[in-house]
């Protein structure tokens, strides 16, 4: 099971819990799937999310906060102190959005507030992209997990750069990374696994499925399924067929 | 607006059935139902968006161009296709509520703002998310909303627009005044509309009509629903003290199902669909 800063987590699967139907459908996917982290926003709910809040601690799950819809370096680290009071973690989810549409991180910002964060103390969970530079200079900056994006927040396109993935995965051996954004589908999340990810964020293709409980549930047996896969070795794809069974001596030219 | 059916593509499964019935009764009580339908679309990138609320949801029928243009001739060329829920109805809930007092009042029903110095038989508690000092479950839900003035639209039926971010309502109030709603933030806090919220509802109704860019802002409000985890209503009872609360966002829609099944609990011992605890708070369902 992925570890986090020293914290090993009981699952592979990390989900959200926003945009849900109602917290009762929440927590129900969250007991269908098992998932070993809830992730949980504070910048929009400030000033009166405590209900909300106690909820998602009831859930039972090691919770990250995040500091989604925060857009400059400034909002991110207050926001992040603020979920250090609240649910008195030392882990943050580091969300600097840099493009409205896309909704893609930026990068810069990012950098400075992973900086100022892990200097007072917070384990950083930077969501980033898959750019090499920039996650060497995350873990520069004192980040011990990186969270590349697989495709824009919410779009549920699944993995945009499989070959950068691969790539980043190459190059940080060591560094636990989690998919955070993008998943659609757990065929997916499964990809991600296969490809050696310690983990995978979703929260949209959950929660906006029909049934979400199913689908959490959906999703935990195929990270489950691609992290067994990656442990397996697969074999390697090629052109040619092999036949599993020897053709010589049947009358396969008649 | 009486959207049971649109509603019922996230709520659970009672908001339909119990919903379906709301319309007639207000009808009855408070008259000023409008029997129009709605009209659900999309922006032209969201079109997956209608897809998927059709999928989950019941009642409509797939309308093109022209089907829209015929139902609403103001918003022709703004969408390709929609969703037209025929069975749907709306109201204006203050007029309704004035209508209902009214009423009441001809009736020989009495209100007061105090509590009466007389032990009554029986105590109805509906203060809403007030109530939270019996009900600990209850949770408070942000919602805002705008009341415009836009004179050169006219809508017949309340029009929902689908979009991933921010999913808006439009309910036509009549003489050129529109109701936008309604956000939907996990948050108790009651004060007053944010800039953010202003922005997306009215981003979204400009996106739906460039007339809306023109409309007057006539007012803003925000306040905090009363919901359990399960966004469905309860009926508790403590004592001679029934509880009534949790209606959400279905507050017109269920609350002629809830205030039945809390007159035949009271009137005949009737045990009610949304009763889950009993006399002492035990937990029976």
């Amino acid at each position: 099971m992925p570890v986090f800063y020293g914290v090993e987590v009981g699952s592979a699967l990390m989900l959200g819990t926003a945009q849900y139907p109602s917290p009762a459908t929440l927590a129900g996917a969250f007991r269908s799937s098992g998932a070993g982290v809830a992730t949980v926003s504070l910048r929009r709910e400030a000033g009166g999310g405590q209900d909300f809040w106690a909820l998602v601690e009831g859930l039972g799950t090691r919770v990250l906060p995040n500091t989604a819809g925060c857009h400059s370096v400034k909002e991110a680290v207050t926001t992040a102190h603020m979920a250090r009071e609240v649910f008195g973690t030392r882990w943050i989810k580091l969300e600097v959005i840099g493009h409205a549409d896309t909704l893609q991180p930026d990068v810069v910002a990012l950098l400075e507030a992973a900086r100022i964060l892990s200097e007072d103390g917070f384990d950083v969970f930077p969501y980033c992209t898959e750019d090499l530079t920039v996650c060497g200079r995350l873990v520069d900056a004192g980040c011990r997990v990186l969270m590349p994006w697989g495709a824009p927040i919410g779009s549920g396109l699944g993995l945009n750069n499989p070959y950068g993935l691969r790539s980043l995965r190459a190059h940080f051996p060591e560094v636990p990374l989690v998919v955070d954004a993008g998943i659609g589908l757990p065929s997916h999340a499964a990809q991600a696994m296969e490809m050696g990810f310690d983990a995978v964020l979703l929260n949209t293709a959950v929660a906006k499925a029909g049934d979400p409980v199913a689908m959490a549930r959906a999703f935990a047996l195929a990270i489950e399924a691609g992290r067994a896969a990656c442990l397996a070795d697969p074999m390697p794809a090629r052109d040619m067929a092999a036949p599993s069974t020897p053709v010589i001596g049947k009358a396969f030219l008649s | 607006m009486l959207a049971h059916r649109c509603e019922g593509e996230t709520a659970e499964e009672p908001v339909e059935r119990l919903g379906a019935a709301a319309a007639a009764w207000w009808e009855r009580h408070a008259g000023g139902v409008q029997r129009n339908g709605t009209l659900v679309l999309t922006l032209a990138r969201d079109r997956a968006e209608l897809d998927r609320f059709a999928r989950r949801s019941r009642g409509h029928r797939v309308v093109d161009a022209e089907g829209i243009a015929s139902l609403e001739p103001d918003l022709a060329g703004r969408a390709g296709s929609g969703l037209f829920f025929a069975e749907e109805a709306h109201l204006s809930p203050r007029v309704a509520l004035e209508t209902l007092r009214l009423r009441l009042a001809d009736r020989g029903v009495r209100l007061h703002r105090e509590a009466p110095a007389a032990r009554p038989e029986w105590t109805v508690d509906a203060r809403g998310l007030a109530a939270r000092d019996c009900l600990p479950d209850l949770r408070g839900v942000r919602g805002e909303m705008l009341v415009l003035r836009c004179a050169d639209l006219a809508l017949s039926r309340p029009v929902r627009l689908l979009h991933p971010r921010i999913p808006l309502y439009i309910v036509p109030r009549g003489n050129g005044v529109f109701m936008l709603g309604a956000t939907m933030v996990e948050s108790d806090r009651r004060g007053k509309v944010t800039v953010r919220s202003v922005l997306e509802l009215l981003s979204a109704a400009y996106a739906l009509h460039p007339a809306f860019g023109e409309a007057e802002i006539l007012e803003t409000g925000a306040d905090a629903r009363p919901a359990f985890p399960d966004n469905l209503p309860r009926l508790r009872r403590r004592g001679r003290t029934l509880f009534a609360n949790g209606l959400y966002r279905h507050g017109f829609l269920l609350a002629p199902a809830l205030a039945g099944m809390l007159a035949d609990h009271l009137e005949r011992g009737i045990r009610p669909e949304f009763m889950d605890q009993d006399i002492d708070g035990e937990v029976t369902a």
